[in-house]
């Protein structure tokens, strides 16, 4: 049996993975089958991570996050999980391949899937003009019109990622403001290739084999018109990705994955969670990052405990809180 | 088994007038699913080499194909039968997903 078994492959897991290897835990990474290194898979550059002045492209930040975990003994293995079970003090984590692993702790750092406008024609005419992939999709629509969906920092870096290719590019969202970054928005407002289309819900996709526009509601006055388009790219968020712990750790009402306080320690002891998973909020490669790290810190204190005391898990999870008591006295004196 | 890579020049003879069944990879370096699922690809490949022939084709450096087939997301996976497209199977999956998406060519 392991000490631990950290389940996710982005920023959150990698760096969990870095703090325990480095605690000579020797962590097995359960990196998944086809979304390895998460969402900075699919992004151009990152310009916001600490210690990269001039950006790094995504999927080199992931690929030197991993070579830093493996340096020293990180496993990582290319599959997914597809059952867990959290009761009693041996994890047990079973993968598509049929293998099967046990640990004393398990961090969970699934992150989160990309959300979907929830229409009927979705399904069928997703990858036909229909995308979540700026970066992997924009190539085919040279001098279209296409329209991204979204307002935040996603939506705005599909958008202006996308006018490389496209001749047009709409901006669909339901506000009259963005959420998106001063930086980001700035960038997409100065480009002539988009316009915003404000206020605006999209209530039908088109197309009988290839999408070729879409109808818009108005939100404000409820007025429904259409919009010619080649290809629509979908960035409204995400949701956080729980369904191999519905039942067995506690949510929050927004889905996330409950943890206590500060910590990223869940419902069940032994069982920690990081990154997107349990942030509803921030979501951020380098939050993630840092929440990874109080992942493998809280894991490393519960794991020490249970050698301490050499007894059952909730003495050790009793021990873990009265750590983290400590902590939060020392905080407010720093307070 | 690498799954070998055709181009406009070979696509007639490798893919079109294959007698067996071949399942086209269009795929691009800049993809990250494509580069996730190949190595799943190459697994089948080698698993069901007497059932299915599987090649990929790069649509940075074969964009004439890409077109013809109408390919507006990657990784797209083509199964070709007798120079026709018989099924498709878009995006990157799990092993096990996509030996069910491709069961009529590999079971």
């Amino acid at each position: 049996m392991r000490d631990i078994i950290i389940i996710g492959s982005g920023p959150a897991g990698f760096t969990a993975a870095i703090y325990a290897a480095r605690a000579e835990l020797k962590p097995l990474l359960i990196a998944s089958s086809v979304e390895i290194g998460g969402e900075l898979m699919n992004t151009t550059e990152v310009e916001n991570f600490p210690g990269f002045p001039d950006g790094i492209m995504g999927p080199d930040l992931m690929g030197k996050m991993q070579a830093q975990a493996e340096r020293f003994g990180t496993e990582v293995v290319y599959d997914d999980v597809v059952e867990l079970d959290v009761d009693g003090p041996v994890k047990r984590v079973k993968l598509g391949n049929g293998g099967e692993h046990e640990a004393k702790a398990i961090i969970f750092a699934t992150g989160s899937a990309y959300r979907k406008l929830g229409l009927p024609e979705e399904e069928r005419l997703s990858g036909y003009g229909l995308s979540w992939c700026a970066t992997c999709d924009g190539f085919f629509f040279r001098e279209k019109t296409i329209a991204v969906v979204g307002g935040g920092d996603s939506a705005m870096e599909e958008a202006t990622f996308l006018t490389r290719f496209a001749d047009k590019v709409y901006v669909i969202h339901r506000r009259d403001e963005l959420k998106a970054s001063k930086i980001m928005q700035k960038r997409a407002f100065d480009n002539p290739k988009i316009e915003f289309v404000w206020n605006a819900e999209v209530t039908a996709i088109h197309g009988e084999t290839q999408v070729n526009g879409v109808s818009l509601r108005d939100t404000v006055t409820g007025e429904v018109h259409g919009l010619d388009l080649d290809g629509l790219f979908v960035a409204i968020g995400n949701d956080p990705r729980t369904h191999l712990v519905h039942g067995k750790l506690d949510l929050t009402s927004e889905g996330t994955i409950a943890v206590q306080g500060r910590s990223s320690r869940t419902s069940v002891p032994g069982v920690f969670a990081a990154g997107d998973v349990i942030d509803p909020t921030y979501r951020q490669a380098v939050t993630a990052a840092g929440s990874g790290t109080v992942a493998a810190l809280d894991a490393e204190h519960y794991l020490a405990a249970l050698d301490d005391t050499d007894e059952e898990p909730a003495a050790a999870e009793a021990e873990a809180i009265r750590v983290d008591e400590a902590v939060a006295a020392d905080l407010a004196r720093v307070d | 088994m690498t799954a070998r890579a055709v181009t406009e020049a070979t696509f007639d003879q490798e893919v079109l007038q294959n007698d067996r069944a071949v399942l086209v990879d269009f795929w691009a370096e800049w993809c990250g699913p494509c580069r996730a699922v190949s190595p799943i690809l190459d697994q089948i490949a080698t698993e069901h080499s007497e059932k299915l022939d599987i090649v990929k084709l790069n649509v940075d450096e074969n964009p004439g194909l890409a077109m013809k087939y109408q390919i507006t997301a990657i990784p797209a996976m083509k199964v070709f039968k007798g120079g026709e497209v018989v099924h498709t199977v878009i995006g990157a999956k799990p092993k096990p997903a996509l030996e069910a998406d491709l069961a009529e060519f590999i079971g």
